[in-house]
């Protein structure tokens, strides 16, 4: 890492995740030398990251007593590991996690659950050797509940709260976490959704991403002005922001 | 006083903090937080502090990578590693001074600022002397460091008539001018091993006073000329520039020598120990921005005067300003800050005023210019001098669109035959080394001579690929 938070060697968390991979691009634009790609579908064509060059390694979120072999792997086979990004999760619509509970349930287990575990885990290795930095995506539907998503909300709410404590209970460890909370973001994730107002493109999160690393900041929102949109919609009662929803 | 004593007499010194209890070195458990000068990145590591050189030679092989470690004034990365050792050399200290022959022997963790203490009194004064005093004889060699004197004298290591490196498989080398293990340490950046002690040639003084003179030029063309012509005049010369946003690079040049008892009225007796009159606090909020800058350059460029003038000053007044307000890089804040070194060839002027507009125009501001003109580079392998320009830029971090325009000037650098000092450097991508030292893959195959097991590491090394 240098002194602008440009990274020498990234491991993904998440490499289907098109707003992961545009970060791990601009990444390597910037200099990293060595990339870490893992996912569950780690070695199907369907899953964009197998194309990019790296490291391809088997992750499944949800399993997470695989979790502690597969870090103590990748940090051993990859030292000089200096940044890690959180990017995997799961989005469903609330009216079919209306019909069928257990969607919101497999939401918490890979957005909220799998995401302290890999945290943690991450946070260990990285605080082992000397420090380093974590790019945490949450999301704006995580600050305000919203009828349209409280679900995917309600996990992306519980990782932004421990990304933020970590931040705070590991700085002296050298270990900075960064939380980006993009909104509506253009994606295999959320294709076939209406695009909501401030809609944009994984590009424009990585660039926001490396343009906080080099602030030394630990929060961004994307785009930056949802900050004060969601300050507003924050003060307004919630049946106002239904409306607006609608 | 006059360094003409007949009797040959060797005073050595054990002073310091070295009554320590300890027999063994001190190892302090869990990781320390450690960063350069620019007190940005911020990593730990395990740091050992040996207390001798026998000490030093015990601990290694160390299991971890390592790296030697002094007072800590390189401005970037090379003095610290990840999760690895650092091995605290202030602990090896001690000087022995020949008076007739000029010559000082010190251990490796020896301040710069020590010698002169002790040196000056006895008419010897050190051959190179960087911004600060506050630098170990091991870094001096390590960074090749340069003065105000290089036109003329060189760089540190062409001072050097021999030291002991201490290897990571636990040899103890003795390395002489000439010696592949000198010439890939000296430059190094302490990646060849362990300084722990080293013998190099003082110069003779006749006062401890400085006869300078100073004259200020209303722009950056100007300055160059004025410092042309005072390096023909001066043993010691350098420029301040005012490149902030409206100083169109009007500057202070200073040319000055050791003055001899004819110079000044009453001749000085001794050598004032350095005295610090502020200090700056841990947790200072950033005082370092646009406004205070511009504040600062105005009033020192209103101070000197307009034509030439000629004032008699201290060593510590004219070599070390700075060292007078202790961890002045407290002043830029939390974020920390970065210091952007390069060298052009002389003919190559354009480049060296393109790169400065270049950072002129960001919105960063840039808190401190200084410009010197180098002589003839005989250091080691990857040495920073070559004969040419040599710009030092100090600027605040926290800027992300700062990292794009530094590497647009690296490029810009590189093409003309130039190069980024790596002992300030916390930011030059790794492909960009290659290019700026044509001597890199002869000192690469010399490193792997003297640390075959590649145990040798700093952040900068691993930033820019240079062990492995």
């Amino acid at each position: 890492m240098d002194s602008f938070g440009r990274s020498q060697a990234i491991l993904l968390l998440g490499s289907r995740s098109d707003i992961g991979l545009a970060i791990v691009d601009l990444m390597v634009e910037n200099g990293a030398r060595e990339v870490v790609l893992a996912g569950r579908d780690h070695d199907q064509p369907s899953n964009v990251g197998v194309g990019r060059e790296g490291d391809h390694r088997y992750f499944d979120a949800v399993d997470t007593a695989s979790h502690a072999k597969f870090f103590d792997d990748v940090f051993s086979d990859h030292p000089g590991i200096d940044t890690v990004v959180v990017a995997f999760g799961v989005l469903h619509d609330e009216d079919e996690v209306g019909e069928s509970p257990q969607l919101g349930v497999e939401m918490a287990q890979v957005n909220y659950v799998g995401a302290v575990s890999a945290l943690l885990h991450a946070t260990t290795h990285l605080r082992e050797r000397g420090g380093g930095q974590l790019i945490v995506l949450t999301s704006v539907a995580g600050i305000t509940p919203r009828s349209s998503n409280v679900s995917y909300g309600s996990s992306k709410a519980g990782l932004d709260f421990l990304a933020r404590g970590l931040a705070r209970r590991y700085q002296k460890d050298n270990v900075r976490v960064l939380v980006v909370r993009p909104g509506f973001v253009h994606s295999s994730m959320t294709a076939g959704r209406e695009p909501r107002p401030f809609a944009v493109s994984p590009e424009i999160v990585a660039d926001s991403v490396v343009a906080a690393l080099g602030r030394q900041a630990n929060l961004v929102w994307v785009p930056g002005i949802l900050k004060w949109v969601m300050g507003v919609l924050r003060m307004l009662p919630a049946g106002v922001v239904d409306r607006l929803e609608r | 006083m006059t360094g003409r004593q007949s009797d040959r007499m060797a005073a050595q010194t054990e002073s310091g903090s070295d009554a320590r209890e300890q027999p063994v070195s001190r190892r302090t458990p869990g990781l320390q937080s450690l960063s350069g000068w620019g007190n940005w990145p911020i990593t730990g590591s395990e740091v050992v502090a040996p207390t001798s050189a026998r000490e030093l030679l015990d601990i290694v092989p160390l299991p971890t990578g390592q790296i030697a470690r002094g007072l800590g004034r390189s401005y970037g990365d090379a003095a610290q590693l990840a999760g690895g050792t650092v091995i605290d050399m202030t602990g090896l200290r001690g000087i022995q001074l020949d008076t007739e022959k000029g010559i000082a022997t010190a251990k490796a963790g020896t301040s710069l600022g020590q010698i002169l203490d002790f040196a000056v009194p006895h008419g010897w004064f050190l051959p190179v002397s960087p911004g600060t005093s506050h630098v170990t004889v091991g870094g001096a060699i390590a960074a090749d460091v340069h003065g105000k004197n290089h036109h003329r004298d060189g760089s540190f290591g062409q001072h050097v008539e021999s030291f002991e490196l201490i290897t990571s498989d636990h040899r103890a080398v003795s390395a002489r001018p000439g010696t592949e293990a000198f010439t890939a340490t000296v430059g190094g950046m302490g990646l060849t091993g362990m300084i722990s002690r080293a013998a190099f040639r003082l110069i003779p003084i006749e006062t401890e006073a400085m006869t300078v003179d100073t004259r200020r030029d209303p722009d950056f063309l100007a300055v160059m000329q004025s410092l042309f012509d005072s390096d023909a005049r001066h043993r010691y010369s350098v420029a301040w520039l005012d490149l902030s946003r409206h100083g169109r690079g009007r500057g202070v040049v200073m040319g000055a020598d050791h003055a001899s008892v004819n110079d000044v009225p009453r001749r000085r007796s001794g050598h004032t120990p350095l005295e610090r009159t502020v200090s700056i606090p841990a947790r200072c909020p950033r005082l370092v921005n646009e406004l205070t800058v511009a504040a600062f350059n105005q009033m020192w460029y209103s101070r000197a005067p307009r034509r030439k003038r000629t004032s008699v000053e201290s060593i510590n007044s004219f070599f070390y300003p700075l060292d007078k307000i202790s961890n002045w890089n407290r002043l830029y804040g939390r974020k920390g800050f970065l210091q952007y070194q390069f060298v052009v060839p002389y003919g190559e002027e354009n480049t060296l005023v393109g790169v400065a507009e270049d950072l002129v125009a960001t919105s960063t501001p840039i808190s401190l210019a200084v410009l010197k003109r180098m002589g003839e580079s005989d250091g080691g392998l990857i040495s920073f001098p070559i004969p040419g320009w040599t710009l030092a830029l100090d600027m605040p971090l926290g800027d992300p669109d700062l990292a794009a325009v530094l590497d647009g000037c690296d490029a810009k650098v590189a093409r003309a035959g130039g190069r980024v000092y790596l002992a300030k450097d916390s930011r030059l991508r790794h492909e960009m080394v290659d290019q700026m030292y044509p001597n890199l893959s002869r000192w690469k195959e010399a490193r792997e001579r003297l640390d075959p097991d590649r145990r040798l590491r700093s952040n900068l090394s691993n930033r820019l690929g240079l062990t492995n």
